[in-house]
């Protein structure tokens, strides 16, 4: 039965970090880049979620919205000032920018609310639910979180697919130029994504604060960082890559811990990792691509 | 021939500066006008300086973006910690001690980073790179469980407590887990620092001259026409990823020795110090060694020499980041660069010799 | 294009060097300033003592806190007339709780001209810096650095308690007291203080017939899910959870174990003290929950309760252990330099010897308990506290 329990666990995690690697999977489709700031907007959607609950006292579905609008505004400032302006720059020109956008949001939020562990308020009100005679019991928290993947999930295959908007960013993933030749307008489509994404990354701050309730400026930056991981075991780019490479994380990351070792779990999610992209390089569902001379 | 020439006299240049900074601050500090501050930042500012150039070589000449070097430093730092500590008695003169301290903790990294390349190197772009920070945790990782004693008996390794080394009396604890390696010799200085930064410019910059060189800067450029001209590209890129990894164990060797507790916390050995590193290399220039070890002199010195602004200096850092990377590649950067060059009649001159 | 970039980089260095070359000239002028300012202040002259501790990154809360109780105590006993009539200057830097770093602070403060140093707050740095005091032979006392190497310098001593000191105590009360038999710990294997704590726990747990059924362990990198651990406890059996571990991770075990319906007594030390004071955090979720602590905000006793209001009053924030150790750390300087007589003009190893003398020589009534006393080892000896939450209160048992 704990066998059971450590699995929904896993599961519930993995669902975090797949709404996280969402983000990251959209943005590095469309803009080709890493957006180390996306584990630090998630912590700036909990914060904004923490403050109007907690502060104001406004009701809960109000500021988990206040929260997505927050963080959508957040994350098409970054890219219009940082990212944009070197949008044809090295790789590297704007891995470092991002990073150096991460750095920027760890300690404005660390000079705005302090260093002080805020203890979040479970947004969930769902009492546990008990299975087999009190052996097995499931938070709300995960049942509310399983379910919000699954639904983000599905409501963004069908946006990317059945949208005019989610066809424009399939068409600028797959070549900006000719999308913009083809009257597709890039630089509206990119900033497009940012917003999906750092909405989304509200989303899975305020999920990841109800299951894991202290928060502090840098709660962001672990499991951004894991969700990157990802995101890239799913095969980055790949919009249900990014689901199965999170729920697999989770699963691995907290059975790992449960019957191998607690301290080495981390060891294990990452020699995993190695032996899935040794194997197959791209991901598990990441595109080929092949190269021209 | 006239490129060479040019090169070897950039070199000369590379090692001048290094020489005249090191002349520099010995006079400095001699006449004692150096600070308490400034002379404990020396020996860090050599670590760092080798670390940059030694990435510079993987990120820069090799071409392919690395997230976990500071595995490969935790590796130098713990080994060669472990047996300057062992040593501590049997050999008790600090230099050669640290020299073959150095030694071992370059031949571990490098052996090191010759096992993480096989599956790494397989691998392209982010996709290599995020499998060089798994393996840079994972080294990590591993350090922060493991537990070393030795006694009479000799070596006991545990990655449960400290009790289960079922050490003997006279018994001593040397990695004691995440605690890691306290009371190791500081064994380095900043002569020291230099010399070992000397040695890595002087591999670094040889390497690139040569014919090797050329050949894994073939591969960066275009990885299918240097195969098909016949490069070996394993070998060429194992060449460059290991010796990258050994240089990285030399800066963990003079790190290590530095203070009198080593620990692997995610701060001094986790991503975020191949972030760090990384920062060096691209705002120095990718594949422009003098660059990267200056930018990793500017970037170390920059924080310390802001403590005056307290809790804005970590704020500021973050700007001067973007700032800096948005000034030298953005169209609107290289517009209001090119003013001001026309502007300045110094550098105008330059441009007609040229 | 590259040349340029090297080029301004260029320029930046020989700035910076320039900068560091000018801010010794510069220091001594600031020094010189502030020395004219406090003989007119006072005739004793200045005593400059500096602070170290993390005010950035993860451990921020506990270098602002004893910043904060430190800068307080200062004012306290600059208002009162200070020491041997001496005022005291001070002057806390940061190391984001890195040992690399916080040897930078020692050696700024240094340049400031620092006389004692009064940290640093967190262990492994603390370890590293020790052994600079000790070649400078500074004296140093650390409000919170609570491993065993952070003191093994003779120049150092502590406030706070030994890491197996509170793991010591703990099992003792524990067994004494008979609060369980079946006991599970989850620890913080990559913090110093957490497995400090657990190994002497171990030890002395068999003696006092406490047998551990489960150990969780958990790491900086991998603190956000505690379901495992939990699981693994309650799976065993265990009556008690003991969490050696700061109250962040401690707060995120409470809120986990209630959704797992799991519900043992959970029993800490020092470390979960300020679990009640987090913004926002349901009291209920802690209730009954134990704890050994040198200090509690919510004591009766008078010098308590005017510390908290005034710190409450200046800053904002109830204060932690870590600001009433510091706080305690500036009255201990101050016995003790009143003991050693010390003057301003002493060289800062005189003052050094005559204060390792003083320490072993005085009593001191403090926050963090009555009649503190210390041996050359630096080890203070006080009493812990026991103390039991109640009601959202801290309640003594």
């Amino acid at each position: 039965m704990s066998f059971v329990s450590y699995l929904l666990n896993g599961i519930s995690l993995g669902s975090v970090y797949a709404i996280i690697a969402l983000g990251y999977t959209m943005v590095y489709g469309i803009a080709k880049m890493l957006n180390f700031a996306h584990g630090d907007i998630i912590m700036v959607g909990a914060y904004v979620a923490f403050v109007t609950i907690t502060g104001m006292g406004l009701p809960i579905p109000v500021s988990i919205l206040l929260s997505v609008i927050a963080c959508t505004v957040l994350g098409v400032a970054i890219e219009r000032i940082a990212y944009k302006p070197l949008r044809h720059a090295s790789k590297l020109a704007v891995l470092i920018t991002a990073i150096g956008a991460s750095y920027f949001l760890q300690n404005m939020a660390l000079l705005i609310f302090g260093a002080n562990t805020k203890s979040f308020t479970s947004v969930v009100t769902m009492d546990p639910v008990v299975l087999a005679d009190g052996q097995l019991s499931i938070s709300g928290e995960t049942i509310v979180t399983v379910l919000a993947c699954i639904l983000i999930m599905a409501g963004l295959m069908a946006f990317m697919r059945f949208s005019r908007a989610g066809r424009a960013m399939l068409a600028v993933s797959e070549d900006d130029g000719a999308a913009q030749l083809m009257g597709i307008n890039v630089n509206g489509t990119i900033a497009l994504t940012f917003a999906i994404g750092s909405g989304l990354a509200a989303i899975a701050g305020v999920l990841l604060c109800s299951a894991y309730p202290a928060l502090t400026p840098y709660t962001g930056s672990m499991p951004g960082i894991k969700a990157f991981v990802a995101a890239v075991f799913g095969g980055i780019g790949s919009i249900p890559g990014a689901f199965i490479g999170g729920i697999l994380l989770g699963v691995i990351e907290i059975l790992g811990k449960a019957y191998i070792s607690s301290q080495l779990s981390d060891a294990i999610v990452f020699a995993i990792l190695i032996v899935v992209l040794v194997v197959k390089p791209t991901g598990i569902l990441g595109k080929q691509v092949q190269e021209k001379v | 021939m006239k490129n060479t020439a040019k090169r070897m006299k950039g070199n000369t240049a590379t090692y001048g500066i290094v020489v005249l900074a090191y002349i520099l601050c010995e006079i400095v500090m001699r006449t004692g006008h150096m600070s308490s501050l400034m002379k404990g930042l020396l020996v860090p500012l050599c670590v760092y300086a080798i670390l940059a150039v030694s990435l510079n070589l993987t990120v820069g000449i090799l071409g392919e973006l690395s997230l976990g070097h500071a595995g490969f430093m935790c590796v130098g730092a713990f080994t060669s910690a472990v047996f300057s500590k062992c040593m501590a008695q049997t050999i008790t003169v600090p230099t050669v001690r640290f020299l073959l301290a150095v030694l071992i903790g370059v031949v571990c990294a490098g052996v090191c980073g010759l096992l993480v390349g096989i599956p790494v190197l397989r691998l392209r772009g982010d996709y290599l790179a995020i499998v060089t920070l798994a393996f840079g945790e994972i080294i990590k990782n591993v350090i922060n469980v493991l537990y070393l004693g030795v006694d009479s008996r000799g070596f006991h390794l545990s990655i449960k407590d400290v009790m289960s080394l079922n050490l003997e009396e006279d018994g001593m604890v040397i990695i004691n887990s995440a605690q890691g390696i306290t009371g190791a010799p500081t064994d380095s200085n900043f002569t020291l620092g230099v010399i070992l930064l000397l040695i890595t410019l002087f591999i670094v910059l040889n390497l690139i001259d040569s014919r090797a060189g050329r050949a894994i800067m073939s591969i960066r450029d275009n990885r299918i026409a240097a195969e098909s001209i016949g490069i070996d590209i394993t070998k060429y890129k194992m060449l460059a990823f290991s010796i990258s990894a050994a240089l990285a164990g030399a800066a963990g060797v003079l790190y290590a020795h530095n203070l009198s507790t080593l620990t692997a916390l995610p701060k001094n050995f986790g991503y975020n110090m191949s972030i760090t590193i990384l920062v060096f290399v691209v705002l120095g220039g990718l594949g422009n060694i003098r660059g990267s070890m200056i930018a990793a002199v500017v970037l170390t010195l920059l924080p310390e020499l802001l403590r005056f602004l307290s809790d804005y200096r970590m704020l500021i850092y973050a700007v001067v980041l973007i700032v800096a990377m948005i000034l030298v590649w953005s169209p609107g950067g290289i517009a209001l660069r090119e003013r001001i060059l026309a502007w300045n009649p110094l550098r105008k001159r330059e441009k007609e010799v040229q | 294009m590259k040349k340029l970039v090297s080029l301004a980089l260029a320029a930046m260095l020989a700035l910076s060097v320039a900068a560091c070359g000018s801010s010794d000239t510069a220091g001594e002028q600031t020094t010189g300033s502030t020395d004219a300012a406090g003989t007119e202040a006072a005739e004793g002259g200045v005593l400059k003592i500096g602070g170290i501790g993390p005010i950035s990154g993860d451990a921020a809360i506990y270098g602002q806190a004893v910043m904060n109780a430190a800068q307080m105590a200062t004012d306290e006993i600059n208002a009162a007339g200070g020491v041997n009539g001496m005022q005291i200057e001070f002057k806390f830097e940061d190391d984001e709780s890195d040992a690399e770093k916080s040897v930078n602070a020692y050696n700024t403060l240094k340049d400031w001209g620092m006389q004692m140093l009064m940290g640093t707050v967190t262990s492994t740095p603390c370890t590293a810096v020790v052994a600079k005091t000790a070649e400078d032979n500074m004296f140093q006392l650390t409000p919170s650095g609570s491993a065993v190497q952070s003191i093994a310098q003779p120049n150092a001593f502590r406030v706070c308690f030994s890491d197996p000191n509170q793991g010591l105590a703990s099992a003792q009360y524990i067994g004494e007291n008979q609060l369980a038999t079946k006991v599970a710990v989850i620890y913080n294997r990559s913090d110093v203080y957490s497995s400090g704590i657990y190994e002497k726990f171990a030890q002395e747990a068999a003696n006092q017939g406490i047998d551990i059924v489960a150990v969780g362990e958990f790491t900086a990198d991998n603190k956000t899910d505690f379901s495992v651990q939990l699981g693994k406890a309650k799976e065993a059996g265990a009556e008690l959870v003991f969490l050696p571990i700061y109250y962040t991770e401690a707060s995120t075990i409470l809120a986990q174990a209630k959704s797992m319906s799991y519900d043992p007594i959970f029993f800490g030390c020092d470390g979960l003290d300020g679990i009640l004071t987090m913004e926002n955090f349901d009291a209920s979720l802690a209730e009954d929950v134990m704890l050994l602590t040198p200090f509690a905000a919510d004591a009766e006793d008078e010098k308590t309760q005017s510390f908290v209001a005034a710190y409450e009053a200046a800053y904002g924030d109830t204060p932690n252990q870590f600001a009433a150790d510091a706080y305690d750390a500036m009255y201990i300087i101050k016995a003790a330099a009143e003991q050693a007589g010390i003057t301003a003009d002493m060289s800062v190893s005189d003052m050094c010897e005559a204060m390792k003398t003083a320490m072993t020589e005085i009593t001191v009534d403090g926050l963090t308990g009555n009649g503190i006393t210390w041996d050359a080892d630096g080890e203070p000896t006080k009493e812990p506290k026991a103390v039991k939450i109640v009601d959202g209160k801290y309640t003594a048992m």
